[in-house]
């Protein structure tokens, strides 16, 4: 029920967007976020933006992954 | 960078899973509060690759599964009222009621559609001036801004004929009343990250502070649910308990502003009762009398509701609360199946038990 996918923005008319999720378009209302721009990465749910995604914050999330699991080579543990 | 592929990386996966096993050290009950991660876990297969000592507990947090019965009865009321469009998600239309379902009453020629947002409600609005249309409003925290904000719409658009039956029920206080419970016994939460883009993490601050539980607020990628348990047991193994933020490319601490004014603008707290858990005071939200025009239940003159009694044969009660497994239920995968489903937690496919049943977890019992 609590589903939200990530799209990206491809048009913006007021408060209407345009997003794309795996080459499908759809639109988007962007009243409940302030500035969003073309490019950005969206989380929609029901038809409504509620949040953006965050790039750096992803990939620092994809940095501590990467480094799991390394407890029985020594340094911690 | 699409967010998705990246955090379903299998070589990632190992090791993620190699640090559960190695922090796996003593057993630890952990509820997922969220259907949606219920749903991921099982589909992944999750559950079977740690270790057996974590143990997974499905929580409430399926709002198709937790409307209870005389909601869904009101519903079919208000749907066969005079010239009425009534509009749902599509989660709702098989769900039970006492006597009928959405589904039935479509089938019998009630004027019933599916829409995937409250903006197509709106439009049904605009294009039928002359009929009312009304929303199965049904939701936590995540759906109910969306919701209410088309009722904001509906008023600026002059859309009288629009309104909306509000069933909404916010997290918090129920999760409070399950770790009031004396029956259950849970050591940590996977908290629900689509509901703390809305709310932000701090509001599970109440459940470390004055229960002691750690709490890891997660995204919904295999990855994700994988790296949160990872990160409850680090918690746990540090003696440290604290809500901690899995999902940082999505959620912070303090939410959506925007989107909480708009909840706060619109809706307002209410007692509500939930299927399976009961009355639940201050856990749901209803329509403030300012929008009473686009009130379904003010609009079309509604009294008190009865409250019916959930199948005796069910577990759903117990299930949804953690103290039982689907296959404690005397009904689960016999009388009880998703296509002919008794229990709330069987009719949605985020509901415990048809996640059980739909991946095959018929009759395992791993005791």
């Amino acid at each position: 029920m609590c589903l939200a996918i990530p799209a990206r923005v491809t048009a913006i008319d007021g408060m209407m967007a345009t997003v794309e999720v795996a080459g499908v378009s759809r639109k988007a209302s962007i009243h409940m976020l302030d500035d969003v721009r073309e490019g950005e990465y969206l989380l929609i749910h029901a038809g409504f933006a509620l949040s953006k995604v965050n790039e750096e914050e992803a990939r620092e999330t994809l940095r501590i992954l990467e480094q799991m699991g390394g407890l029985d080579e020594g340094s911690l543990g | 960078m699409k967010y998705i592929d990246e955090f379903r990386n299998s070589e990632l996966a190992r090791k993620v899973l190699k640090e559960i096993h190695d922090l796996a050290d003593e057993p630890v009950r952990i509820m997922e509060i969220c259907g949606g991660h219920t749903h991921v876990i099982f589909k992944y297969g999750i559950e079977k690759m740690i270790p057996p000592q974590v143990e997974l507990i499905h929580g409430p947090g399926c709002p198709v599964c937790v409307t209870p019965l005389e909601r869904v009865d009101l519903a079919i009321d208000l749907a066969w009222r005079d010239n009425v469009i009534f509009t749902t998600f599509a989660d709702m239309i098989r769900v039970p009621g006492s006597k009928s379902s959405l589904q039935r009453e479509k089938a019998r020629g009630a004027d019933i559609r599916m829409v995937y947002s409250s903006l197509d409600a709106l439009d049904l609005a605009r294009d039928n001036p002359d009929r009312p249309v009304v929303f199965f409003a049904i939701g936590f925290e995540t759906t109910a801004p969306t919701n209410a904000m088309s009722v904001l719409l509906a008023r600026e658009q002059g859309l009288d004929n629009y309104s909306i039956f509000s069933n909404h029920v916010t997290v918090p206080v129920a999760v409070r009343a399950i770790l009031d419970s004396p029956d259950v016994r849970l050591d940590a939460f996977i908290a629900p990250g689509h509901v703390s883009l809305v709310t932000g993490s701090r509001m599970y601050e109440f459940m470390a502070d004055d229960y002691g539980k750690p709490v890891v607020v997660s995204g919904f990628e295999p990855l994700d649910i994988m790296q949160s348990i990872a990160m409850i047991l680090r918690q746990r193994r540090e003696g440290r308990c604290q809500v901690e933020n899995q999902y940082i490319r999505a959620v912070t601490p303090q939410g959506n502003p925007l989107a909480q004014q708009v909840v706060e603008r619109v809706l307002e707290p209410c007692d509500m009762r939930w299927r399976g858990l009961g009355l639940i005071p201050g856990s749901g939200l209803k329509v403030r009398p300012e929008f009473s025009a686009h009130d379904a239940e003010h609009r079309f003159d509604i009294g008190s509701l009865p409250e019916l009694e959930d199948p005796k044969a069910c577990d759903c009660g117990n299930i949804l609360r953690g103290a039982k497994m689907p296959w404690d239920c005397r009904v689960f995968g016999k009388g009880c199946t998703p296509e002919h489903p008794i229990g709330a937690c069987m009719v949605s496919s985020e509901g415990a038990c048809a996640a059980y049943y739909n991946y095959g977890r018929h009759n395992l019992a791993p005791r």
